[in-house]
């Protein structure tokens, strides 16, 4: 029986015609093994080319390197007789922190030769073998020593074919185990606080016939997670010490060590450590304790694993925290890192280290416990959080339930250790904020809803727009999707119709939908929260609205409204999402640039035109039919005209201006992407009431899709809209934007159908003549379709990362890659 | 579109034998972009008028590529005289655009009285009359306005140029200046433009005023098509710096006197290892790779666009390896962490900060001296107070520039900084000193004092 870690190196090492590549194909699966002479064949075209050695290993070390780095193990076919060659291979391990494996195939010469002679191509004499022999013999005694963590030997044809791998789990694999856990951070001797903690938890504490806890039982079965440091400092180390190992013991903890035991076992051990930092403390409170019991903690801090992974990879429990490339590892560095962290080998100015600030650039999936580093309150960084609240130095003793995330303190007693540093006046760690490395390049994104791949063009476009425009990156928290039309619609005069757009909800398998009144403005996304911090108000592209001077205030009566509606919905702060009117007040000069002036030459050309032909008809020439076209042109600009102007109305500053809101998107810990659409209206209908004049209400009307009736109200009500110059409307699933199809896909959040006067500011004012009109119907909506989608799906996993607190980096890279959509080719009239 | 063309030269009606078209006709050509008609509202003895309208067909138009996406659609391309308008005038009335006539020839060399009428026609009174009132025209431009709702002018006027000109001059005025009003050429201007260039102008643009803009709009802004021209139009009077269409007159020499100040600030902290961040398209790299003493230069912008532009400026493909290996150019935003930013000797950021909006100017200064650290950061800024000496200069140097700062603000500014992030600074005028308003150009030098950890904001 051959144990073989996980996740391992192995290195087979055996001379020509032992059996090594028989024996990896039997044992392990074919891309588990690189073979010599298999890159060798591969770089040289022959595998027995010794000349093309060097290369074919270097090429070996790389694709090693790809499977140790991505967490497969690894098996080395070579001879692998010579120490140099091995060195390689162990550096190669422990580059990767993994363990390094050698079994070693020791077959009789004799029978080597005989399995050489049968193979035509290898074509070196029998001396050739007898050297590998005697290389195998010398190396025999060296393996250990050269670093293989585990040797096995396999004498003789016999144990070679009865061998048999057995995979053993590492010591820090704990995947199985689910908890839920309660993890305490740093305890430092603090037992009387760890009671209370514990007590709070719902542990109910086993004592001694001394009255001291020597255990806990959690009555739901929870196991507690200690995160290390438990002696030192405090006023009762041995104490802590007797409970923890006790609970350890019964199986109702696990516990990691901390630097404080570490060092503690030194002494213990006899070693020359400084007596600092409150270790004499604790040696003095275990010197009136019986020797047993310090043998006992010996043994037991000896026996720690330095970090766990649990609960399926989600929870990684380390002292010190631990890097995503060091979970699940093994290595001296791994344990280091996880003992003591990194420092950036500076000191600060009371001469400690500076630690170098990991945990902003951990981009890893599963969660990180830690403690080490005291901190005056816990926070979520990028997915770590620090227990260490200083109870030792009178701050508080906190533990962590998992997986509810809860955060569960008592206050320390009173400060039993004076600290070094000032504790908390330097904030231990600074925000980086966002990387950069997070949004640039070619990004491939699972977001739950689906995947998408973001071109490394796009991205760099949407980085000028993110840095050169948008508001702060960490305040974007979400981009508006964009929206699909309805399918074109057969209706003579036609391009939209409410028809098609009843025809496409129910082809998704939608029976209720809401019909709401599309606002011609801009679309407007607004934070608004109690206190005011944070609030902004941005476009459809991120950019602030108006400048500071314009959207504070509009902010501020925003603010005002919302205010009963957040203390009702019990949140800080809720996310709208609105459309500002009217057009013009944000797109003025883009209506007077172009829209307007489109208009205007039209109206001064076509005149003089019809004025030239008259007057040629004067003179007795036939010009009717140009006339005629040129007359029809005409009332088409005036058509073209009078749909924009419906949607210019004067402001002066914030006077006029008006905010049409038609979703709350998500509040603090929350998204209301659920909520049905009823729900989100009532709430737009609480802020036109609570100020009439800043907000405007959205007209809309829900109807059943299986109702002809109903539907018919619908398409009368719609023609009515956007005969009074409305643009038209939008039509989305009641149940509200996560709305999922029968086999629960996201379906579109909604299909836009757009008036028939106002399609002509976006086709041309002639548009609706039959030959335009059966031209536009055949325009490609497909792509369109896939991008809102894509996009609306992006928003809400957006929305939902927020809500479960994930760090800013995860909801960023969807928002960013909304942004980066933009740069899609896509027709942009749709 | 529409043109029309009215004489009252005896007998008027010779006006259809120059432009060879019957008036008791409707004549009608096909065009690219559509079809154009030639007809007479009037034909007497007295006055004759002849109208050139041009039917646009817009789904003809499409094809072409737009900056403004929606324009594809919805455009004044059927309405506003354009180059569209200009090529028709060239087909249908090409032999009296060359000034020949079979049955007039006598004619075509004589200055007759013309009356001019383009309806709509894209540019504004000042610089329709400054392009046409020096060849002889009585200008009357007037601007057509928008809507009421909407209030004021369009970017449209209503032409009348009357006059008394050789029919053939006319018509090559409006085929030169009609496209250079409308300016916005419908298709790629290659090199044969200058030919058709030359050709219409001949005798009347090489004495033009307005010459420099005429070539550079004409050529769709390729300076170097425009310049080709202007020295083959007048090889006696030298080329100068087209100062037409900015209100500002730049000093020239200002960017070579930043640059070298900049540079004077690199030597003088001893740099060897520099950031340009916000590089744009490479003024400040060429001149830091002609020094040696730069041993590894970083370019770095928001805008790839920028790099690209910077990579062929400074040819990176071609220069040699030993060359090639001190210079790099990155994208980067500096509201974002980048590590590859850590670890120079100094960074610069010239013309920089102006672009950012003031609330995310905390983000970049967070950037630079928190995470960056370099051992100096060099900033330049335009100084406002100076503002004053450009003529007619409204509002900001550049329309992207959200902000510029007097010499007090800068200062301020600087040492805000400088305190909060472990820096001393020192500020200097770049540019032609004044005693009241200062120099153009304001430049910081900050130097690290603190050498430990990174600071937070």
């Amino acid at each position: 029986m051959i144990d073989v870690p996980e996740l391992s190196l192995v290195a087979l090492v055996g001379i020509s015609g032992s059996g090594k590549s028989t024996f990896a194909r039997t044992h392990f699966k074919p891309t588990q093994v690189l073979s010599s002479d298999f890159f060798r064949g591969l770089i040289a075209d022959d595998e027995n080319d010794q000349a093309a050695s060097a290369e074919a290993f270097d090429a070996l070390h790389y694709v090693a390197g790809k499977r140790l780095a991505a967490g497969r193990l690894t098996v080395v076919d070579a001879t692998n007789l010579q120490s140099h060659g091995r060195a390689e291979l162990i550096k190669l391990a422990r580059s990767h922190d993994v363990l390094p494996v050698a079994i070693v195939l020791d077959v009789p010469e004799s029978v080597a030769w005989e399995r050489t002679q049968a193979r035509p191509d290898r074509t070196f004499g029998r001396q050739v073998l007898t050297r590998m022999h005697r290389d195998l013999r010398r190396s025999l005694g060296q393996l250990t020593r050269e670093g293989f963590r585990k040797v096995h030997v396999l004498r003789g044809l016999e144990e070679i074919e009865g061998a048999e791998i057995r995979y053993e789990k590492l010591f820090n694999d704990r995947r199985d185990e689910h908890g839920p856990f309660d993890i305490v951070g740093d305890v430092h001797g603090c037992r009387a606080e760890l009671e209370t903690l514990l007590g709070r938890l719902g542990w109910e504490l086993v004592r001694d016939d001394a009255g001291r806890p020597v255990d806990a039982v959690h009555p739901e079965g929870r196991k507690a997670v200690f995160v290390g440091d438990l002696v030192d400092r405090g006023p009762d180390s041995p104490g802590v010490l007797r409970l923890v190992m006790g609970m350890v013991a019964a199986g109702h903890a696990i516990c990691v060590p901390g630097n404080h035991e570490q060092k503690l076992a030194r002494k213990l051990n006899g070693r020359n450590v400084q007596l600092t930092h409150g270790l004499p403390e604790t040696l003095e409170q275990l010197a009136a304790e019986p020797d047993e019991f310090v043998t006992e903690v010996r043994a037991f801090i000896e026996g720690l694993v330095s970090h766990y992974v649990l609960d399926d990879g989600k929870l990684v429990v380390a002292h010190a925290g631990l890097k995503e490339a060091y979970q699940g590892r093994t290595s001296g560095r791994v344990r280091s890192f996880a003992l003591y962290g990194e420092s950036t080998g500076e000191t600060d100015e009371y001469g400690l280290p500076v630690r170098y600030p990991w945990a902003q650039e951990y981009r890893g999936s599963a969660a990180v416990v830690y403690g080490h580093v005291p901190t005056p309150r816990t926070e979520w960084i990028n997915n770590t959080i620090c227990l260490d609240t200083g109870c030792v130095f009178g701050g508080a003793l906190t533990a962590l339930r998992w997986p509810e995330r809860e955060v569960v303190d008592t206050p320390a007693e009173k400060e039993h250790y004076a600290p070094i540093r000032p504790l908390f006046t330097t904030t231990s760690e600074p925000d980086r904020g966002l990387d950069i490395a997070d949004v640039t390049g070619r990004k491939h994104l699972d977001y739950g809803y689906g995947r998408a791949t973001v071109p490394a063009e796009n991205a760099a476009a949407a980085l000028e727009v993110m840095g050169r425009f948008a508001v702060d990156p960490e305040t974007l928290i979400w981009l508006p999707p964009t929206m699909a039309p309805c399918s074109s619609s057969t209706v003579d005069g036609y391009l939209e119709h409410p028809s098609s757009a009843f025809a496409d909800l129910q082809a998704a398998g939608i029976d209720r939908v809401v019909c709401e009144e599309k606002h011609m403005g801009s679309r407007a996304v607004v934070r608004v929260s109690a206190s005011g911090e944070g609030d902004a108000i941005w476009t459809r592209t991120g950019r602030p609205f108006f400048g500071p001077e314009m959207d504070q205030p509009l902010l501020a009566r925003v603010r005002a409204a919302i205010e009963p509606i957040l203390a009702e919905l019990e949140t800080e702060w809720l996310l709208l999402d609105a459309e500002l009117l009217p057009w013009s007040a944000k797109a003025g000069s883009l209506i007077r640039e172009h829209y307007a002036g489109v208009g205007a030459a039209g109206r001064a050309a076509l005149p003089a035109a019809l004025d030239v032909l008259d007057r040629v008809a004067g003179r007795g020439l036939d010009v009717a039919a140009l006339r005629d076209r040129l007359e029809l042109r005409s009332s088409e600009v005036e058509g073209y005209s009078a749909a924009y102007r419906a949607y210019v109305k004067p402001t002066d500053g914030l006077t006029g201006v008006t905010l049409a809101p038609f979703a709350v998107l998500a509040g603090a810990g929350t998204t209301f992407a659920k909520k049905d659409h009823g729900w989100h209206l009532a709430i737009a209908d609480r802020l036109v009431a609570a100020d009439p004049e800043l907000f405007t209400p959205t007209r809309r009307m829900i109807v059943d899709l299986s109702d002809p009736a109903a539907e018919a109200e619908a398409i009368d009500w719609w023609l009515t809209l956007t005969g009074a110059g409305g643009e038209g409307m939008v039509v989305k699933p009641y149940a509200g934007l996560a709305a999922v199809d029968g086999k629960g896909r996201l379906v579109q959040p909604g299909v836009k159908c757009r008036g028939r006067e106002y399609l002509r500011i976006i086709y041309g004012p002639e548009y609706t003549r039959p030959e335009h009109l059966d031209r536009l119907r055949q325009r490609n909506l497909g792509r369109k379709r896939s991008m809102a989608l894509r996009e609306h799906g992006m928003g809400l996993a957006a929305l939902d990362r927020l809500a479960e607190g994930a760090p800013s980096w995860r909801v960023h890279e969807l928002v960013f890659a909304i942004l980066a959509a933009e740069s899609e080719p896509v027709d942009p009239r749709l | 579109m529409l043109l029309t063309l009215t004489t009252t030269h005896r007998p008027a009606t010779d006006l259809g034998y120059l432009l060879v078209k019957h008036p008791d006709r409707v004549h009608q050509f096909d065009m690219p972009t559509g079809t154009a008609y030639v007809m007479f509202p009037e034909a007497t003895e007295q006055r004759c008028t002849a109208a050139l309208l041009l039917d646009v067909d817009p789904r003809k138009l499409r094809a072409r590529a737009d900056a403004f996406e929606l324009s594809q659609y919805v455009n004044d391309r059927p309405y506003a005289a354009s180059s569209l308008l200009a090529g028709a005038i060239s087909k249908v009335f090409r032999s009296a655009q060359r000034g020949t006539s079979k049955d007039r020839p006598e004619l075509t060399e004589q200055a007759i009285p013309l009356e001019i009428r383009v309806p709509v026609l894209r540019g504004t009174s000042e610089l329709v009359t400054r392009l046409f009132a020096p060849l002889g025209w009585a200008v009357t431009a007037t601007p057509i306005p928008l809507e009421p709702e909407i209030g004021g002018d369009s970017r449209y006027v209503d032409l009348l140029l009357t006059g008394t000109v050789r029919l053939a001059d006319a018509i090559n005025h409006l085929y030169v200046l009609l496209p250079v009003l409308d300016d916005g050429k419908h298709y790629w201007v290659a090199p044969d433009e200058i030919e058709k260039l030359l050709r219409s102008g001949a005798g009347w643009l090489a004495g033009h005023p307005e010459k420099v803009l005429i070539a550079r709009r004409y050529l769709a802004h390729r300076k170097s098509l425009a310049t080709t021209a202007l020295e083959l139009l007048d090889a006696d009077q030298p080329v100068t710096e087209e100062e037409a269409e900015l209100p500002v007159a730049r000093k020239a020499p200002l960017a070579g006197q930043r640059r070298d100040a900049v540079l004077a600030a690199l030597a003088e902290v001893g740099a060897t290892r520099v950031l340009d961040l916000g590089c744009g398209p490479g003024a400040l790299l060429g001149a830091l790779l002609k020094e040696s003493r730069f041993t590894e230069i970083v370019g770095a912008d928001v805008s790839a666009r920028a790099l690209e532009q910077a990579e062929r400026r400074l040819r990176l493909d071609r220069m040699p390896q030993r060359q090639r290996d001190r210079i790099k150019l990155i994208q980067t935003a500096l509201t974002y962490h980048d590590a590859r930013l850590g670890g120079y000797d100094a960074a610069v950021l010239m013309e920089v900060i102006e672009h950012v909006d003031l609330p995310r100017l905390p983000a970049l200064e967070a950037g630079v001296f928190g995470r960056a650290r370099p051992g100096a950061v060099i900033v330049t800024t335009p100084n406002v107070e100076y503002n004053v000496h450009y003529e007619g200069l409204t509002g900001m140097r550049h329309s992207d520039h959200r902000f510029e700062w007097t010499r007090a603000e800068f200062a301020t500014w600087a040492d805000r900084v400088a305190d909060r992030y472990g820096y001393t600074v020192s500020i200097r005028g770049v540019g032609d000193e004044d005693a009241t308003t200062g120099a153009p150009t304001q430049l910081a030098l900050f130097t690290k004092t603190e050498t430990t950890t990174e600071v937070t904001a």
